[in-house]
């Protein structure tokens, strides 16, 4: 079909040639790894990425995108850089036989990709999005099939840790086809969550991973992938751009979600240390937004000339929305796009409503709707939700992206206090970064990043702190999954490495050994079971709290985490604790087997926490008597 | 007992009325045998003729045989017959993102040119998005439209067509009228086996 494939993806085509010829020519071992793979398993794309171990030296790190073959309509099969992260549920009347086939298989289980963005975009009862968002929604099974939420009962569900699954096995499966020779479960894996991911939703990232047979990924988080790429692409300049003592502010702002990081530069025997302070709450604010936002706006003026739009006009509306505002932020020397919604039927002429977006429109409501100029004392507001809500995700109620920077810087304050090379002023209300990695699709437009360092260097004025720099040369779209597989080979021990260890301590709750008062609650203590900053690989046990647990039966512990309290050791009881400083998460169960063991008899058990070398919590239920463990289970959702 | 024999040396004695009717009557049938005969020979000769003349006829068709051969014939070209999934795939693409075959099929006299003009975008920008996105389009020529460019000998007839006066031999000198367009990249979507080439828009219908 394609006899210029070789002038349009250059490096793609030799890339498959010399793969060819190599595996041809060199007997490998069989079980071999090869390759890095990064996996982007984003709110709305996956991106992978990878790069052949073996043809890297030092200064020649230069990951590939995999073009991900997909069908985008029933019948035709595509191959993109991105699959986007939406699952479609077809009706069986819906889709003519032989029209949902793959080059690896006749029928898949689920239709994934861009089909499922197309599909159901006139069907939006049958689809599934935003899976990624619901893993880490307090209060919902992620295993229990829930979606698509506004679904009929006809409709079969399904869960949003089978959504994650059926994309990381559509990944696997076009990477297998791609690549027979080199199986992806006997490749390095990278997967990347967002950094304010909850112990549970990353738990339910790696549990999907080994349910396609990747047993073998680790996790990394978001915004570190997106500096990987950064100081990958620098090949080896990036010492001459990033300083001593400066504090890196990674934004990330995607279609769905915006994520906030602080990485601090530090010096150890010499070298330049990498290591993440920081990281913001999940905020469900991003692109999409945007989008609607300047749908709404372009509806509410048809309206006044007395047009009215029917659902389908304003999801095409949407559309044109969001090509029109690249246009215009891409072309400074225009000032309006039209805006054409074609009618449904074949008749074309006459039937199409056209209206314009303005300049101006973009900027009042993007610019200043989003990135409004405030003080950096200012809060998002969020009032109290009213009455009962629908099963949904828990989307931002502020979209004012720099009231919620503010807010995350100024709770970071002392995010850095225990760093001796970075140095606050002692007048700093906020923390304040000294460079700025910005990453996500809407950052690309040049306004509103304009606006964004517009803001933020108002703010450091403000305090007589020097303006924060841009880092350049970001790839906005890929540079999460190439970061990623940058990661596979920085942990070979090549190049640097960031510091981290978990962005939160976490805590049980336990009643307070009081006696009870009438009428009120018992009190309830936090107590601390995993510090800040535990490094992947290490654990800490907290033997002098004992628990007794009752056999066969289950036992609950409300859990805590909190991404401010870096000084509390384990075994640290809170007796009080502001709303600010510890989040809520869903409720841990242990659950002990009665195997050997009377029911009823209660165990005295204490806890231990361990992070992964995946990169995920661990807790477990260690006897006194013989040292038999059970695991925490963490993926129990309060209201079950 | 009276035996009654015909003695045939008899003459006959008298000549009366039954006599002259015998013999008129052996007349006519001899007659009548000697005509059939003579139409029987008369028919079979004819039909002799007549298979001389067939058995002539292959011999004619064999020497006409025998001198195509002989002739300098050419050697016969074989044009190359286009598939038409391919074209019907194209025609699908630009349905699906410029509701291409909507607007050539509809009857646009009865418009003003302002709606025509809105629909145009519409056709405008797919057209425009299914192109970039299925094709990598160049100019053959980077030189400036309108500008003189010089054509040496053995250039690609293909890829520049000479027009206006063209006399004398190569290199050539004249001025560029079109630069000209190239694919240089086909990205067209695979087809899975239950895909309906003909079928370039489905009908729509919402419950």
């Amino acid at each position: 079909m394609n006899d210029f494939s070789d002038h349009t993806q250059p490096e793609t085509a030799t890339e498959e040639v010399a793969l060819a010829n190599e595996s041809v020519a060199v007997e490998r071992p069989q079980n071999g790894t090869r390759f890095c793979v990064g996996i982007d398993l984003g709110t709305t794309h996956c991106v992978l990425s990878y790069a052949d171990l073996d043809c890297i030296d030092d200064e020649q790190f230069s990951p590939q995108i995999m073009a991900i073959p997909q069908l985008t309509s029933p019948g035709s099969v595509e191959e993109k850089q991105q699959l986007p992260s939406f699952l479609y549920l077809a009706h069986e009347a819906e889709l003519a036989t032989g029209s949902t086939e793959l080059p690896w298989t006749a029928n898949p289980d689920f239709l994934v990709g861009e089909i499922a963005r197309n599909l159901g975009s006139k069907t939006p009862i049958r689809l599934v999005s935003s899976a990624k968002s619901w893993l880490c929604h307090t209060g919902v099974d992620c295993k229990a099939a829930v979606l698509p939420a506004e679904a009929p009962d006809e409709v079969e569900r399904v869960s949003p840790f089978q959504a994650t699954t059926a994309y990381l096995q559509h990944l696997r499966d076009a990477w297998q086809s791609l690549h027979p020779n080199a199986p992806l479960d006997q490749q390095d894996v990278v997967i990347t969550v967002p950094a304010s991911f909850d112990p549970a939703a990353r738990e339910l990232t790696v549990e999907a991973a080994r349910a396609v047979g990747l047993a073998q990924a680790i996790l990394l988080e978001e915004p570190q992938a997106a500096l990987y790429s950064w100081i990958e692409k620098s090949h080896g300049d990036w010492r001459k751009h990033a300083e001593i003592g400066d504090i890196i502010l990674v934004v990330d702002i995607g279609g769905g979600t915006t994520d906030l990081s602080l990485i601090a530069v530090t010096q150890q025997e010499g070298n330049l240390e990498l290591t993440r302070v920081a990281v913001g709450d999940h905020i469900l604010l991003g692109g999409d937004n945007m989008d609607l936002a300047l749908a709404y706006t372009v509806k509410a003026k048809l309206e006044k000339d007395g047009k009215r739009l029917e659902a389908w006009q304003l999801q095409a509306l949407t559309h044109s929305c969001r090509d029109a505002k690249e246009k215009l932020f891409n072309h400074s020397e225009l000032d309006t796009i039209p805006l054409v919604v074609a009618s449904r039927g074949s008749s074309l002429i006459g039937g199409t409503l056209r209206t314009e977006l303005t300049r101006e429109e973009v900027n009042r409501v993007l610019v200043e709707g989003f990135l409004p100029k405030v003080a950096v004392s200012d809060r998002p507001t969020s009032r109290p939700r009213t009455g009962l809500r629908t099963a949904g995700l828990p989307y931002a109620q502020d979209a004012g992206i720099t009231r919620h920077l503010a807010a995350f810087l100024a709770k970071q304050q002392g995010a850095t206090d225990e760093l001796k090379d970075i140095n606050l002023p002692e007048n700093a209300s906020f923390l304040h970064p000294t460079a700025v990695l910005f990453n996500g699709g809407v950052l690309k437009a040049g306004a509103l990043a304009e606006r964004l360092m517009e803001v933020l260097n108002s703010w450091l004025g403000a305090e007589q702190a020097p303006e924060a720099r841009l880092l350049a040369g970001a790839d906005l779209d890929l540079a999460v999954a190439r970061g990623a597989a940058y990661y596979g080979y920085v942990r070979k021990g090549k190049g640097v490495r960031i510091k981290g260890g978990t962005a939160a301590s976490y805590y049980v709750g336990i009643e307070s050994a009081m006696p009870a008062v009438p009428g009120m609650m018992a009190e309830i203590q936090a107590l601390c079971i995993a510090p800040f900053g535990m490094e992947e690989g290490t654990q800490q046990e907290l033997p002098d709290d004992e628990f007794g647990l009752v056999i066969g039966e289950p036992v609950r512990f409300r859990f805590f985490a909190s991404n401010i309290r870096r000084e509390d050791k384990v075994g640290t009881r809170l007796d009080y604790w502001t709303k600010e400083e510890l989040d809520e998460l869903d409720e841990i169960e242990i659950t002990l087997p009665e195997e050997g063991r009377r029911p009823g008899e209660i165990v005295p058990v204490h806890l231990c926490a361990a992070i992964t070398e995946v990169g995920t919590l661990e807790l477990q239920a260690i006897s006194h008597k013989d040292q038999s463990r059970w695991k925490v289970e963490f993926d129990v959702r309060a209201g079950e | 007992m009276n035996t009654y024999a015909i003695d045939l040396s008899l003459k006959p004695t008298t000549f009366d009325l039954w006599h002259v009717c015998l013999a008129g009557t052996v007349a006519l049938l001899s007659l009548i045998i000697i005509v059939l005969l003579l139409t029987m020979v008369i028919s079979r000769i004819r039909c002799k003729k007549k298979s001389a003349m067939q058995q002539a006829e292959p011999i004619v068709k064999i020497i006409e045989v025998e001198k195509l051969v002989q002739a300098p014939a050419p050697e016969p070209v074989v044009l190359k017959e286009a598939t038409p999934d391919a074209a019907l795939q194209l025609l699908g693409l630009l349905q699906k993102e410029a509701r291409f075959i909507d607007f050539i099929k509809e009857d646009i006299a009865a418009f003003s040119d302002a709606d025509i003009g809105i629909a145009a975008r519409v056709v405008h920008e797919g057209c425009n998005k299914a192109i970039n996105e299925h094709f990598t389009l160049a100019a053959v020529r980077s030189e400036q439209e309108g500008s003189k460019i010089a054509l040496p000998e053995g250039f690609d007839a293909a890829e520049v067509r000479l027009t206006g006066n063209i006399v004398g031999i190569a290199p050539f000198t004249g001025t560029l009228v079109h630069k000209g367009w190239q694919v240089t990249g086909v990205r067209l979507p695979k087809l899975t086996s239950g895909h309906k080439a003909a079928i370039v828009a489905p009908a729509e219908v919402e419950l």
